[in-house]
């Protein structure tokens, strides 16, 4: 099945991804290819079949919800990485637009 | 001393004896690394303290102290999976920068038995690939042949480890990454059961089927390896609790009576002649020791890549949403936040990372997830059953790891479903959470062949036995470039 220009522009904007126009045309005939391949499992009757959710066949892990604290180093580390921040605190733009302040 | 063929154990023997230290042993992995590295691409960064970590080894072992089961053998470490104030960036420009806040569980592990961190070896790019050529820091080249890949995504430490620049490295195995770089190289690869490795400090990719395996020249040091990595972690909710975890002082060779199955799925045309004679005189090998073969069938076998190639997406997709420029990374600025995030994934991601984030989104969105993601976990299931099934008749199942040997650099980059079918032997190991291991066992056209052994979950034990005893009548295992 072939993917529309439209289909790509719409998975690219789930998937925040910015694409360019001139992309879009290899995007749609690659993405296509996988899509047709993947479409032999339709051939396949899986009426009553369960669905492999869990890989570990463990379920419910449950621990005490306890504050553990951080080691001081991971801590500074992990802000450091943060790619615009104000002291300690990761810095972003505004979620919601258009507000009057 | 040419360390270029040294096992973990030779090398544990010559620290023991006292006939090397672990601070020369390092030297003269340096050496080779410099001699070598520039060349074939394989590890990205060197840590710089590599001779002090050897040294305080050397130390304690001065002073009469346990050095730990690793204690002064260097290890080369796959660039996903997180060490502390290492750049560690999956080989991807969107990780670019991106330092490691602390030591992954394995890590740690490895810390704790006296294991020598190298440096961080090179990997498709988010591991997506099977050729180690998507790589953000260029493509890394075989040892065999420098005109071929290494096999992917873990070919850095594939390449490192056939190269003599390190005798172990960690690599991780979502659907043949350890086991089809190992198979390439002519090496041994590990994918662990699902839950025996915690996957705490791994870069994720699809979290249901990753692993993080060792590629070693030996099974007996894949073993060692292992016994330090694996175990319950409490950082890892999908980790299990292990019967036993001491198997590398285990493995014996007596495999009499061992069940062999073969695959007919996996013995189709289509593979390479020479690779399918290779495995077949494998086979007449185990035979000659006593094991039983029977043929066997895996009926949803020609399922497989098709379900791995809607889950693995989707649970990439997923994964991949906390790569948004803000905590850690690449960072290119817009108008908005949601321009922010697009313009910084947009740029920051690969095309194949582009691909299978879009397949993902596009597999789970409304309207298409029934027809997509709930019938691969279907299938998935299907493929489960077949296993469990076929290892109640067999203890091992038998199979090419590859279809084709190492291929030349750049043959399949257009092509994306050409490069996934490369995986075709070995992702039904991920989709059915059991173990699998690829030993080498013949050449062609100057080129390593490898086997894969799958066993029963939790059963890297009938793996180990099976390997070792074939390393103990061949010698593919002994070879090296050059």
């Amino acid at each position: 099945m072939a993917l529309s220009k439209e289909e790509v522009l719409h998975i690219a904007r789930l998937s925040r991804l910015r694409i360019e126009e001139e992309d879009i045309a290899e995007y749609q005939e690659k993405l296509s290819t996988i899509l047709d391949y993947v479409a032999k499992l339709q051939t396949l009757d899986t009426t009553g079949v369960a669905e492999l959710q869990h890989a570990a066949e463990i379920s419910n892990v449950f621990r005490a919800d306890e504050v553990e604290g951080c080691d001081e180093d991971v801590r500074t580390r992990s802000i450091e990485n943060f790619s615009n921040r104000e002291g300690d605190l990761l810095k972003v733009q505004a979620v919601f637009e258009n507000r009057t302040e | 001393m040419d360390v270029s063929t040294l096992t973990i154990k030779d090398i544990k023997k010559l620290l023991e004896s006292g006939e090397i230290t672990a601070e020369s042993l390092a030297g003269f992995y340096l050496e080779r690394i410099k001699a070598q590295n520039t060349d074939l691409n394989a590890f990205i960064e060197i840590a710089d303290d590599v001779i002090a970590q050897a040294k305080a080894i050397d130390v304690k072992r001065a002073a009469g102290e346990d050095v730990g089961v690793l204690g002064g053998v260097p290890i080369g470490i796959k660039n996903n999976i997180l060490v502390q104030g290492w750049e560690v960036t999956s080989s991807a420009q969107i990780l670019e920068g991106h330092i490691g806040a602390y030591d992954a569980t394995v890590i740690q592990r490895l810390k704790d038995a006296g294991a020598i961190l190298v440096g961080r070896t090179n990997m498709d790019d988010a591991a997506m690939g099977s050729s180690t050529e998507t790589s953000h820091y260029g493509p890394t080249k075989n040892p065999w042949d420098k005109t071929k890949v290494p096999g992917g995504s873990s070919g850095g430490s594939a390449a490192a480890v056939a190269a003599g620049l390190v005798p172990v490295a960690l690599g991780s195995d979502t659907g043949g990454s350890v086991r089809q770089p190992a198979s390439l190289c002519g090496l041994t690869g590990l994918k662990p059961t699902y839950g025996r490795v915690s996957r705490y400090g791994l870069i994720a990719m699809a979290s249901s089927f990753d692993q993080i395996g060792p590629i070693a020249h030996t099974v007996e040091d894949a073993a060692l390896v292992l016994s330090v990595i694996e175990g319950k972690d409490p950082k890892d909710g999908t980790s299990v609790e292990l019967p036993n975890t001491t198997i590398a002082e285990l493995v014996d060779t007596d495999i009499k009576g061992m069940k062999i199955g073969l695959p007919k799925e996996y013995f189709i045309d289509g593979i390479d002649p020479e690779i399918k004679k290779s495995v077949m005189e494998a086979v007449e090998e185990f035979k000659k020791a006593g094991a039983e073969i029977h043929e066997i069938s895996l009926p949803h076998a020609e399922y497989a890549l098709a379900a791995y190639y809607i889950i693995m997406p989707a649970e990439a997709s997923s994964n991949l949403g906390r790569m948004d420029g803000l905590r850690f990374g690449y960072h290119s600025g817009g108008e908005n936040l949601l321009e922010t995030y697009s313009r910084t994934r947009g740029e920051g991601f690969g095309p194949e990372v582009q691909r299978r984030i879009m397949l993902g989104s596009y597999t789970l969105s409304a309207g298409y997830y029934d027809a997509y993601y709930r019938k691969a976990l279907q299938v998935r299931t299907l493929i489960k059953q077949d296993f469990d099934e076929a290892l109640k008749a067999v203890d091992v199942i038998l199979t090419p790891t590859s279809p084709t040997v190492a291929w030349s650099l750049g043959e399949k980059m257009d092509d994306p479903l050409a490069m996934y079918l490369a995986d075709i032997f070995t992702i039904s190991a991920n989709l059915a959470t059991v173990p699998a291991m690829s030993i080498p066992c013949g050449f062609t056209k100057d080129l390593p062949i490898g086997l894969q052994l799958i066993g029963r979950p939790f059963g890297e034990y009938d793996l180990f036995k099976m390997g070792a005893y074939y390393q103990s009548v061949t010698d593919w295992h002994e070879k090296s470039p050059e």
